[in-house]
């Protein structure tokens, strides 16, 4: 008999997710985010996060519903410019952030996920980035360490996703949800069809089911568009 | 002087055939729209896409297919999906041959500031530390001048880095420029009705000017 890691629904599959733990968050912008999983976040009311994901949603949508609760203690992201609240926590000093390179960011995430206690890059060097981190130089050109990260739970959205654990994501949805998916102490996916195993194509897998701990159908999936931007 | 759709059209005449282009946010992005018929090239958005196609028509709209600047878009014959991960290994293992993107600041030694603004601005450096990092080739496309007429070519960046010794060639209203190894901004072009003069006065950091400098042709 295959494993099974279906849980009923976001609430539950957060139910032991508590104040003051590290998780990361899958999707570029509001592309790929597990919006059902940061509903029931919200919802909770868990506090003292550190949150470690490529943006910080927008005012009223993905991270920046848990930056309107005050729910973040700490972001590590790449780009925050959508968002005027997580502005205005940053520059009062409400929130604690860590802005890091877009590759980094997934190279730690890669790193955790292939049982690497970290990796070298070139990003950020002679920068402030690389202030405190050890250079090292490899056939002429300087790289920084980066270690991998530690999170306890990684929170990413599928498009399709089976009871065994496997993960397959649409279009530029991708995103960050692979790395993350294989980051997590615990991970959760959310996707927007559950199937049983069997159903899905083991050719077409982006994450296999090992990987994933918890996984549900979520509903009512907004995908709101933050530029929308069209052809004649 | 150059608009900015001017600026990006003689950009374009920068793009080899057959190479893999990554265009960032603002004037570079207008890029695409004059490349040549027959030059062929494959534009990389770092949120894990090769092929980027044209903006969609209304009813093609999907939001789960957006470049890097969150705006949606659409795949070309011969594109790829991949996760951010790869996208980043890709750029740093050197497939990427050509990097166009903003800037605050150039110094005459190709650094580049376009992240920050200390206690102004806090929007991060996206995907910009690594391609300026690791890309073979950068073009700079900006302003010659801020805002406030402060010349954007300097001896040395007042903002913080994004890279070091990254730039190789800026594309402004005014001029084309090359960044020379040794240092020192070398005028290669002049656009349409501006002057030398007027270019020394817009660059603060080493101007160096050799001959006859050409205007730019847009053919």
């Amino acid at each position: 008999m295959m494993i099974n890691k279906q849980v009923k629904n976001a609430e539950a599959a957060i139910d032991d997710l508590n104040d003051g733990q590290t998780i990361m968050l899958g999707g570029f912008g509001l592309c790929g985010i597990p919006e059902n999983c940061i509903a029931a976040l919200v919802k909770k009311g868990v506090n003292n996060l550190t949150c470690i994901s490529n943006n910080a949603g927008v005012d009223d949508f993905g991270i920046g519903l848990m930056l309107h609760q005050k729910q973040v203690k700490k972001m590590i992201a790449s780009y925050v410019g959508e968002n005027a609240e997580f502005e205005r926590q940053l520059l009062s000093g409400e929130l604690d952030v860590e802005l890091i390179p877009q590759g980094t960011l997934a190279f730690r995430c890669m790193a955790a996920g292939y049982g690497m206690p970290a990796i070298y890059t070139p990003a950020g060097i002679g920068t402030e980035v690389a202030i405190g981190k050890e250079v090292r130089n490899f056939n002429g050109k300087d790289y920084l360490l980066e270690t991998a990260f530690n999170a306890d739970f990684a929170i990413v959205k599928a498009w399709k996703g089976d009871t065994a654990g496997n993960l397959i994501f649409k279009a530029t949805s991708r995103n960050f949800n692979t790395v993350m998916a294989m980051a997590g102490k615990i991970t959760i996916a959310e996707v927007e069809e559950l199937v049983e195993p069997g159903q899905l194509d083991p050719n077409q897998i982006h994450v296999p089911g090992v990987y994933i701990h918890r996984i549900f159908q979520g509903s009512h999936y907004e995908k709101r568009i933050e530029q929308k931007t069209v052809s004649k | 002087m150059l608009d900015k759709e001017a600026i990006a059209k003689r950009i374009a005449k920068e793009i080899q055939h057959n190479s893999y282009v990554n265009l960032g946010i603002g004037i570079p992005t207008l890029v695409a729209n004059y490349i040549p018929k027959n030059i062929a090239v494959c534009f990389q958005s770092e949120n894990g896409l090769l092929g980027m196609g044209p903006f969609p028509k209304e009813a093609d709209v999907d939001a789960d297919l957006i470049n890097a600047g969150k705006q949606t878009i659409t795949m070309l014959p011969g594109a790829a999906l991949f996760d951010s991960a790869m996208s980043f290994g890709m750029i740093h293992a050197q497939k990427i041959d050509l990097t166009i993107l903003g800037a605050m600041e150039v110094s005459e030694n190709g650094d580049i500031a376009n992240w920050k603004i200390p206690g102004k601005m806090v929007k991060g450096m996206g995907g910009a530390m690594d391609l300026v990092a690791s890309a073979k080739n950068i073009i700079v496309a900006m302003q010659h001048v801020n805002k406030n007429g402060e010349s954007k070519l300097l001896t040395n960046c007042t903002l913080p880095l994004t890279g070091i010794r990254c730039v190789k060639k800026i594309v402004t209203e005014l001029a084309v420029l090359a960044v020379l190894p040794e240092g020192g901004f070398k005028l290669l072009e002049r656009a349409p009705g501006v002057s030398v003069e007027d270019i020394k006065k817009a660059t603060l950091g080493k101007l160096i000017i050799e001959g006859e400098i050409p205007e730019m042709a847009f053919d």
